[in-house]
């Protein structure tokens, strides 16, 4: 503290405690007690003035609300759903389909963010240029424009559901969105899903295993090709195994819609797309700053050992770089992740327009937007501490 | 004789220098270096080149060549193909100042310069003084009395009537105003040795950061009222500027923050040892070095919060989104989604792009001052 050197020098009165502002310790629990008090009382007025207008308007506090009956249809649910259910299974719909459009737009924009960085550092005079204008184009037009101007694509340039683009096929592109045949239900999509998880944990032993037995011996074991054959093989083995199925269940038009198949709809093709495009351009600015953050002597020193190419970037530039790209990289996951939000403004039903239609029915704004903001924090929370491990697992280890 | 001592038999003249190898210089070295160094570079330029080939002609076509010139009627863009320009010259004013009387639009276009005027000249280090508060306020307060009007002979304008561009810049540039000297409180509040600030000002930080803007404006919009005493009531647009207040107080105090920690303690200590208390340290030594390094940061807070301000339009405010929206949904107009929003995007782009390139280049300023 400024004053401590100066305060702390004078004598205590006599008889004990002293009550003048001037001791820092007083003055330091005077100023906390203070503003503790000035924002407990602006609380107090804020609830109390709350609690007054609820009664005044007759509405119910509490989440009781929930186990009521929604009466409002969703567009696309990853579970089953009816208008019929309670506002609390509309809430988990509107939950997974934010999980859903998250995961899969923070996985591909990594794809795409860490290729556009790569390419801006490009010694291709061409792919850098197209590059860096990707980014600055993308990075300054505000999102939510760019959602709109993709919804606006989807639906205004594709042909109705009964003139719809029949490209391959089976596969149908229409303003309802884009239909594709699936494979139909079969009990060897199960097995085949075990075969797999199996591969992963038989994976990771091996590489348990190499990796000893290099550091004992020095001997080398094609990790690569035999993990690529676990993973393949054993899935391959259960479904030729399981009689190979080949049935399909393709889309067909039934009155005013496509039955059948898996649909991409318009809205999750324009929110998954605009998120996608826009934080894929700070990813690449992430991921380029970490590169150059690498010293040049570092690729020079390994070559010098004879350390092939792909092998320098595996295994000296990258973990280096990885260090300075973690960081940033988890607050654009989670901007990717609040970004989701803007589904509201294009129709897509995530949580927030969930949670909007249900505090518009039942006028419980205070529950609605807790919960908005409650799934939120958890769900940014969570990012936060798998990131937090992950950029542990990679930090430099000092002595 | 002398003369040739040391010349011996070289001719005398001089040789004309060789040219150089035609590929070490010139355009033909560059194309070699820059996009044929490698078979695969090769590969790639080529498949760009044509992919480039085919885009961008049909794309200038529809721009420019084929464009329907202002003036067409939109059955005729319709049938024509091409951009139809003339959505743009017929829904300008309403693009840009939305709903605002048509006659007294000239106010939004002064506030415009006004609000433009002020960040260029924030902009300028030499203006970096405590005066250019006063400036801001003065500015601030004509936008205001140009809105609203209702004195100096000016009639009053509701603020439901606002829209276009000049709300899209008040609602950033009142909302950073404002926000600014609430975050130099919350930073210096996170970094305070008072356990019971530190708390507060860290939840309130983390709280706002962990949730989306969306869920903020939609407490503006419902919750509000039901905080406020029976009677009192605000208007949308001002609730709508306070949940930016907040939302801009939280992420600056973090840019902030950082300038704060990256002051070395000697300067702190210095200022214990002159006998300063807490508040003349941070206003006379702490502060004016941590803001000076925070400015790059900030300004980039600064351009997302303005690319932000878009999201009023779900709460049914018509900033330059909105009003682009609402004209696109006039059913004679309805289709030219493209022209809309490629004439705002540009409007946006102007703005940030310009924003980010100040942001970099006054990074390379402070850069250069700290180097020796």
């Amino acid at each position: 503290m400024a004053s401590e050197t100066r305060d702390t020098a004078r004598p205590s009165a006599p008889g004990g405690v002293s009550f003048s502002l001037s001791d820092p310790t007083v003055r330091a629990v005077f100023y906390q007690v203070l503003v503790v008090g000035i924002v407990i009382a602006v609380g107090w007025f804020l609830i109390h003035n709350t609690l007054d207008n609820l009664s005044k308007r007759s509405i119910a506090t509490g989440f009781g609300f929930l186990d009521r009956e929604a009466s409002f249809g969703i567009g696309e649910s990853l579970i089953d759903y009816h208008p019929r259910d309670s506002y609390g299974r509309a809430f988990l719909v509107g939950v997974l389909n934010t999980l859903k459009v998250s995961i899969i737009g923070v996985v591909l924009a990594t794809v795409l963010g860490t290729l556009i960085g790569v390419a801006r550092l490009s010694s291709n005079w061409l792919i850098a240029k197209l590059a860096s204008t990707y980014v600055e184009i993308v990075r300054n037009i505000p999102p939510l424009l760019q959602l709109f101007f993709w919804y606006a694509l989807v639906s205004e340039s594709m042909p109705p559901v009964r003139q719809a683009l029949n490209p391959i096929p089976g596969v149908f592109l229409s303003q309802r969105g884009l239909f594709v045949p699936v494979p139909s239900a079969d009990p060897v999509w199960g097995t085949m899903g075990f075969a797999l998880a199996i591969g992963v944990i038989a994976v990771i032993f091996l590489r348990r295993w190499s990796k000893a037995r290099q550091e004992r011996t020095g001997q080398p074991f094609p990790i690569g090709t035999a993990s690529l054959g676990l993973l393949i093989g054993l899935p391959l083995v259960a479904y030729l195994v399981g009689g190979a199925p080949t049935a399909l269940d393709v889309p067909k038009l039934q009155g005013f819609n496509f039955v059948g198949g898996v649909v991409i709809t318009p809205e999750f093709f324009a929110i998954l797309v605009g998120l996608v495009v826009y934080t894929a351009a700070f990813i690449a600015e992430v991921v380029r700053s970490g590169i150059l953050a690498v010293n040049w002597g570092q690729t020079e020193a390994a070559r010098a050992l004879g350390i092939d190419s792909g092998k320098t970037l595996r295994l000296v530039v990258l973990p280096q770089a990885l260090r300075v790209i973690v960081p940033p990289l988890t607050s654009q996951y989670l901007n990717l992740t609040k970004n989701s939000s803007l589904a509201l403004a294009i129709g897509y039903p995530d949580l927030v327009s969930i949670a909007n239609t249900t505090l518009n029915q039942t006028g419980q704004a205070i529950e609605g937007v807790t919960m908005i903001m409650g799934t939120y924090l958890v769900i940014s929370l969570g990012i936060s501490i798998f990131m937090n491990w992950y950029n542990k697992r990679i930090a430099l280890v000092e002595r | 004789m002398t003369d040739n001592v040391h010349t011996g038999n070289v001719p005398t003249g001089s040789i004309p220098d060789e040219r150089p190898p035609s590929n070490t210089v010139g355009p033909v070295a560059w194309l070699r270096n820059n996009l044929f160094n490698t078979w695969y570079n090769a590969l790639l330029t080529i498949l760009i080149a044509w992919l480039l080939f085919k885009a961008i002609p049909p794309l200038l076509d529809w721009l420019i060549f084929s464009a329907n010139s202002f003036g067409t009627p939109p059955q005729v863009c319709r049938q024509e193909g091409g951009a139809c320009w003339t959505f743009v010259s017929e829904k300008l004013r309403f693009v840009m100042f939305g709903t605002f009387p048509y006659d007294e639009q000239w106010r939004p276009l002064i506030t415009i310069v006004i609000i433009i005027a002020l960040v260029l000249a924030s902009c300028d280090r030499r203006f970096w003084k405590p005066w250019l508060a006063l400036v801001w306020i003065a500015g601030l307060s004509a936008v205001g009395v140009l809105m609203w009007g209702g004195v100096l002979g000016l009639t009053y304008v509701e603020n439901t009537l606002w829209g276009g561009l000049p709300l899209t810049l008040m609602l950033s540039v009142v909302g950073l105003s404002v926000a600014f000297p609430v975050s130099v409180l919350l930073a210096l509040g996170r970094r305070s040795q008072l356990p019971a600030i530190r708390v507060i000002s860290v939840t309130y930080i983390e709280l706002i950061r962990g949730v989306p803007l969306i869920s903020l404006l939609f407490m503006a919009s419902v919750m509000f009222p039901l905080f406020l005493p029976t009677g009192v009531n605000f208007d949308k647009l001002l609730r709508a500027q306070i949940a930016f207040i907040m939302f801009a107080a939280a992420y600056m105090a973090e840019a902030i923050r950082g300038g704060l920690q990256a002051i070395p303690k000697g300067q702190y200590e210095a200022a214990d040892a002159l006998g300063l208390n807490y508040w003349q340290a941070m206003g006379k030594i702490i502060l004016p070095q941590a803001l000076a390094i925070s400015i790059p940061p900030l300004v980039n807070t600064f351009i997302s919060f303005f690319k932000d301000t878009s999201l009023v339009i779900i709460i049914g405010l018509y900033d330059l989104l909105g009003t682009a929206k609402a004209a696109l949904s006039d059913p004679a107009w309805r289709g030219f989604y493209r022209e809309a929003y490629l004439f705002i995007g540009v409007i946006y782009w102007v703005f940030c792009y310009s924003m980010s390139k100040y942001s970099q280049k006054l990074e390379r300023d402070l850069r250069r001052g700290h180097r020796r």
